[in-house]
């Protein structure tokens, strides 16, 4: 049903490039490496990857080239960028541009391989989607999307802003489908400052695998849905309403929301 | 060079109006003592002249001669008078004192008759001082008054028996008495000396008056004032004048010391964000490139401890190595918040185990040096929310900063550990304010001691401005430059949407000036007076909270402590007295966690007697809503 998963890494670190060769090497994924954005760019022109890692600073240009490139041909590679903290802005920017998702530098080989994971589910979600839509009428729901008002950052973090200047933030569906039934969830506390693009939730799945969910926003919680502890799918039955995660103080959300995508917008595409 | 003294022009400049004053008045005064000296001899030689005449009337009646000329003589006696002469009316001396000019002929155009017989008829009647003349008879000799005094003709001469005048003839002949003015001139000169010695000394008098006062309250205030410049031209911008007077010259020095005290503050601000902007650059520089080798050692460890899953002795070594590199990813992650200012991961944490966990770090490092722990825990201390890496990492680096202070000769760490209550008057911080619209008020490129500001437009008279108010509670340094005055019509309107945030029905009990009014989303209502003088201000939210709970931390050292110029110094970026050996970041980075924690970092020390940090943790650092 799936294509073969074929991953291209885009690093100029030879030792981190080499990582996560070894680490994909660990799943039997087959793997392709490139060493600048140039190299990068004529071999996703030569050959179809379902994945490609990229590293967003380097000598020869930066992983936004690749985005542009892919976005240019057409190309529905999925695409993660490999970001220190100094650049968690640009890869909340690249998010907003198309990109699947980011993980910050340095990763264990845990994070590298959950995001490799989601990111394969990513791709035959989406490919079964093509199948149903190609073959029925009727077009079946594989997740459900969020609702108009909201925002979402990539496809992992919602936030819904309320009348009083809170915003409430929770899990996006579609990064819940792409990981297997919930099995733990690990909250930070009330009086906690999350940061944009910054890890505010940890998911742990039946597969043994850990996913950390970046925060959509800056600021600081003040509630935290104690329902989600006590009802153990409700995350996943009701994801944007009563499955919400925190309420936050944001710090400033008129400068963050620039880097979310409004979830209207998803709504009039699958019309389309 | 001592004229180039404002006091010295000043004292020179009143030391001469006085001499002019005081020399025109010696002047008149000696010119009119001389001149009423003067006319009282003249008066006194007119009324000798007529006693003359008088007394040696009878005997001229009966023409005896001789006795006319011994009254002259003992007349002539006298020591002021020099000359006593009857002239005759053809200018025969007839009569005189001096026996030798008996008889000479004096001319008619001589000085004395001269005021007589300057026309071709002489006159008969003239008054006191036309018959007064006064003269030297040799250039150096005494000043001589001489008076001239007629005889007239009268009905006894003619009718006498010796028939010696005729009739028509109106005057028989004069009598010319001249005395002698050196007794005067002595005295006059006494007179002029006595007021010279006055005029001098209370012109030196006026002078040395003149000189203490200006020296009182214009050269020293001056002076002080010219110092207090060339200090602050050198740099110094911590130099204050002291001793301000009351008056123009004490308030220019206040404003002066206003004046460099808020340019110290914009030039330490100034310096501040310089300095974290190029240490943002470069921990930014620094994290990308520690970034990558880190990837790669916590990859591979991260993929060995999964291959190495059937070989416990080998995964317990690994995880210490996957553990500390995530612990130095934290430390890379926390330098990069620092520079950005961002927020700590925190988590409840027991603060004594936080150091303890600290001192198991350095500890082989302080025994080789010989310094000893002293811990004064206080027990059972509540649970803090912080970030345990940070917070630990603040312990490190304070412990190495003791153990370099200390040195090689051994010493002492006391760290002290208690929970304390502080007010939050002057200490709780408004971070969010909003309009009745809920626009945001915090303005980040205005900051009040480093603390974003509270933003509010004025509108007066159709003139605009903005004033920024002190986010901190109780502290009120706000900043009212607008330009133009604000007064009881002023409008006090948010800048984004300019609704009013005048508070209505209400004013400040303490000066009857409008109440502006702020809602902190989440922590009530800020109230504050809009008057630029008046202090009032309510914030009921923190106010009720009571008295706040702080963790305060002592780190004590007997080192050789921080020298008191460095002290304000030492929590700036790049700042270090250690030299090459260190970077200037340890404290810099120290005071940012704690300052992310909502807490303070202070500093006492003692040269060659030790320093001590005081960090005070809230508790709670805001209630949950």
């Amino acid at each position: 049903m799936s294509k073969p998963l074929d991953i291209l890494v885009i690093d100029d670190e030879k030792v981190i490039a080499d990582a996560v060769v070894k680490a994909c090497s660990l799943e039997n994924y087959s793997i392709d490496v490139a060493s600048n954005v140039t190299t990068a760019i004529e071999k996703i022109s030569k050959k179809y990857y379902s994945i490609i890692i990229c590293d967003i600073m380097m000598p020869d240009g930066d992983g936004f080239q690749v985005l542009n490139e892919l976005q240019a041909k057409n190309n529905d590679s999925a695409l993660i960028m490999m970001t220190g903290y100094s650049t968690v802005e640009n890869a909340v920017n690249s998010l907003y541009r198309g990109a699947l998702d980011f993980i910050p530098k340095p990763f264990t080989v845990d994070e590298l391989l959950s995001s490799i994971y989601r990111a394969n589910k990513y791709q035959q979600i989406k490919e079964k989607q093509k199948q149903s839509s190609r073959n029925n009428r009727k077009v079946e729901l594989f997740y459900v999307e969020c609702p108009t008002k909201y925002y979402r950052l990539g496809h992992s973090s919602w936030l819904f802003e309320e009348r009083d200047g809170s915003v409430l933030i929770g899990v996006c569906d579609f990064f819940l489908a792409t990981i297997d039934s919930v099995t733990e969830i690990e909250f930070l506390a009330p009086e906690d400052e999350i940061a944009q693009g910054i890890s505010c939730l940890t998911i742990n799945s039946r597969n043994e695998r850990i996913h950390k969910i970046h925060s959509p926003v800056s600021g600081r919680i003040i509630d935290v849905n104690n329902n989600l502890k006590l009802i153990s799918n409700l995350i996943e039955k009701d994801p944007y309403f009563e499955g919400w995660v925190y309420r936050v103080i944001p710090h400033d959300l008129g400068y963050e929301i620039k880097n979310l995508i409004p979830c209207s917008s998803d709504r009039m595409q699958s019309r389309t | 060079m001592l004229f180039k003294k404002i006091g010295f022009r000043l004292i020179f400049a009143v030391a001469l109006t006085s001499l002019i004053i005081i020399g025109v008045f010696a002047y008149f005064n000696i010119k009119s003592q001389t001149s009423s000296l003067i006319s009282e001899v003249e008066r006194h030689a007119n009324q000798l002249g007529e006693t003359v005449i008088s007394s040696t009337r009878f005997d001229m009646m009966l023409n005896q001669r001789d006795r006319i000329q011994q009254i002259i003589n003992s007349i002539g006696t006298q020591p002021q008078i020099r000359d006593v002469r009857i002239i005759n009316k053809i200018g025969k001396i007839i009569y005189s004192s001096d026996s030798n000019n008996i008889n000479k002929m004096v001319d008619k155009r001589a000085e004395s008759c001269y005021a007589c017989h300057s026309e071709d008829q002489p006159l008969e009647q003239i008054s006191i001082t036309e018959r007064t003349r006064v003269f030297r008879v040799f250039p150096d000799s005494n000043r001589i008054l001489g008076i001239i005094t007629p005889i007239y003709n009268e009905r006894s001469c003619w009718q006498a028996d010796c028939h010696a005048h005729p009739t028509n003839q109106k005057v028989l002949g004069v009598l010319d008495v001249s005395i002698s003015l050196a007794e005067v001139d002595k005295a006059i000169i006494t007179r002029e000396w006595e007021i010279v010695i006055f005029a001098i000394v209370a012109i030196i008098a006026v002078g040395l008056l003149i000189a203490f006062f200006v020296r009182r309250w214009v050269s020293n205030p001056v002076q002080d004032l010219l110092d207090a410049t060339q200090q602050v031209s050198q740099g110094n911008l911590n130099y204050a004048i002291k001793n301000l007077g009351d008056d123009e010259i004490g308030k220019l020095g206040s404003s002066f010391n206003n004046m460099t005290k808020k340019l110290a503050e914009a030039r330490m601000q100034l310096f501040q964000s310089d300095k974290m902007a190029s240490l943002g650059r470069l921990a930014a520089g620094v994290a990308h490139e520690i970034n990558n080798p880190l990837t790669g050692v916590l990859t591979y460890s991260s993929f060995l401890l999964k291959r190495t899953k059937d070989n416990p002795e080998l995964q317990e070594d690994l995880n210490i190595i996957v553990r500390e590199t995530l612990r130095s990813r934290e430390i890379v992650k926390s330098l990069l918040d620092f520079a950005r200012q961002s927020v700590p991961k925190k988590n409840n944490a027991d603060i004594n185990e936080i150091i303890e966990k600290a001192i198991s770090v350095i500890e082989k490092q302080l025994s080789v040096k010989k310094i000893k722990i002293a811990k004064q825990s206080e027990n059972n201390l509540p649970k803090i929310t912080v970030d345990s890496n940070q917070i630990q990492q603040v312990f490190i680096n304070l412990f190495v900063n003791a153990s370099d202070a200390i040195g090689t000769n051994g010493g002492t760490i006391t760290i002290v550990t208690k929970q304390i209550s502080l007010s939050p008057f002057g200490v709780a911080q408004l971070k969010k304010a909003s309009c009745p619209r809920r626009h945001s008020l915090i303005d980040n490129n205005f900051k009040i001691d480093g603390l974003p500001a509270l933003r509010v437009k004025v509108v007066s008279n159709e003139k605009e401005g903005i004033i920024h108010l002190d986010p901190v509670y109780g502290k009120h340094r706000n900043d009212y430059n607008t330009g133009f005055k604000i007064d009881k019509d002023t409008k006090f309107v948010c800048p984004d949407c300019d609704s009013s945030l005048v508070q209505q029905d209400k004013i400040c009990p303490r000066c009857g000036a409008p109440i502006l009014t702020f809602e902190i989303s989440g922590q009530g209502v800020y109230e504050v007076c809009s008057s630029e003088n008046s202090n009032w201000e309510k914030w009921d939210f923190v106010d009720s909270a009571g008295l706040k709970e702080y963790i305060e931390i002592k780190i004590s050292d007997t080192g050789c402590g921080i020298h008191k110029d460095d002290l304000p110094r030492i929590f700036e970026p790049f700042f270090t007295t250690k030299g090459q050996k260190g970077t200037g970041l340890g404290l810099a980075v120290i005071w940012g966690i704690i300052d992310n924690h909502h807490g303070t970092i202070n500093v006492e020390s003692e040269e060659e007697k030790g320093t001590t940090f005081i960090i005070r943790l809230p508790l709670t650092h805001q209630r949950q809503v």
